[in-house]
């Protein structure tokens, strides 16, 4: 029961994008084109979903166990750098289609700030190792989701009329305010 | 002796474009796009932005001195990873800090601290400015990027505040007769706000071409 709590507060009500504000450059960047945003968004799911699992094993066994919590930010990143990294040379090797089909999007993730995001969040939750990779898938879907549904509306806009000054990065900014605005509906779904 | 005077003026005038371009024509924030996870997550009000603001100062200053000097000696395949750990020890620093002297700001801006970690700006500017060119120079540029990131993150949470607390920095600035727009210290209010801010100075920039035009 508490899993699928974490999972729907991840993906809805504590949506990463539209309420914690983690992976916004990405999300005004990608979100032109679906097909495009449907990668990213796979592309991340995936890197969430390992480093969940990583970084929850070094802040147990490494950190806390040999009482460094200082080096927290230093480690973190490293093992994210480095995950990408071959989590890019695996795919590679392994699936041609899927490697073209993330193309740049890859190596971005390093810089992407959901992901040590989900690591510092999970950290000072206290979260189980279960917990914690669910928290990470629940994270990437409400990525993706956030990341379609503004690439659809996107693609609409290309028809509309929007005030020279506002067009480009501005309107997107006020769409995904109001995307946040919708989003905070679901507020009631977890204290209910 | 005349060539080495027009130098040093030269470089005077480099160093001041550097520094003032930051500001607006290269504004972080509001033209490069880059930093903006802090920038509408800890926004909610002045204080807050201006601390955020400050802490990108030290990260980057710091952070850009160092990567100037090592730039010669990190070998051209690790020198990210070489960027993001200098960068991670001043962040480091940095929250250590707020957490022993100001302890109340440090839970307020929360997780987002760390996060300047992965803020593009500091990378950006270690690896397009700082890994070319000389000390003097980087530290000039990241002064003027970081300040001019400050500048902004302080009229945004400024805005914020104004609207959704009817105070700046604490003090009351709006009477009692005005409703607070509490939806201006959520989420929504932070994405609609930047989004009319760079509304804003597109329109100021378009105004300004046409004025050159006559």
């Amino acid at each position: 029961m508490e899993v699928i709590l974490i999972f729907i507060s991840a993906v809805l009500v504590n949506n990463f994008v539209l309420s914690y504000f983690l992976g916004i450059c990405p999300f005004i960047g990608v979100s032109d084109r679906i097909e495009s945003a449907v990668s990213m968004g796979f592309a991340v799911t995936f890197v969430l979903t390992l480093s969940a699992a990583i970084t929850w094993l070094i802040n147990r066994y490494i950190l806390i166990a040999l009482n460094v919590p200082f080096l927290e930010y230093v480690s973190y990143i490293i093992v994210i750098a480095s995950l990408v990294q071959f989590v890019e040379m695996f795919i590679r090797k392994t699936s041609k289609t899927l490697y073209d089909a993330l193309g740049i999007y890859l190596p971005l993730i390093t810089t992407n700030c959901a992901i040590l995001g989900l690591a510092l969040f999970g950290a000072l939750r206290d979260y189980s190792f279960i917990e914690n990779i669910v928290f990470g898938i629940g994270a990437g879907i409400g990525f993706t989701l956030a990341l379609v549904v503004m690439a659809g509306i996107r693609e609409e806009l290309d028809l509309a009329d929007v005030p020279e000054s506002l067009k480009g990065a501005a309107i997107t900014l006020i769409i995904a305010g109001l995307l946040a605005l919708a989003f905070m509906g679901f507020a009631g779904l977890i204290s209910a | 002796m005349a060539d080495t005077k027009s130098g040093d003026i030269n470089t005077g005038n480099k160093s001041f474009s550097e520094f003032i371009k930051g500001f607006w024509k290269e504004n972080p924030v509001l033209v490069m796009l880059l930093g903006m996870c802090p920038t509408l997550a800890v926004t909610t009000s002045a204080i807050n932005g201006l601390t955020m603001g400050l802490a990108v100062v030290f990260v980057m200053t710091g952070s850009s001195v160092i990567v100037s000097l090592v730039r010669n000696i990190v070998p051209k395949q690790v020198r990210i990873a070489t960027f993001v750990v200098i960068i991670a020890t001043f962040v480091t620093m940095v929250d250590l800090f707020l957490k022993a002297f100001l302890l109340d700001l440090s839970k307020a801006l929360g997780p987002f601290i760390p996060l300047i970690v992965v803020n593009c700006i500091i990378l950006g500017r270690a690896e397009a400015f700082a890994s070319r060119n000389s000390v003097w120079l980087s530290l000039v540029d990241a002064l003027g990027v970081s300040f001019g990131f400050t500048v902004t993150l302080v009229f945004l949470g400024g805005i914020r505040e104004i609207l959704g607390m009817r105070t700046f920095f604490g003090m009351s600035v709006l009477g009692e007769g005005f409703e607070p727009w509490v939806i201006m210290l959520l989420p929504p209010g932070a994405f609609i706000t930047l989004g009319f801010m760079l509304g804003a100075k597109n329109l100021i920039d378009r105004k300004m071409k046409e004025r050159k035009k006559y």
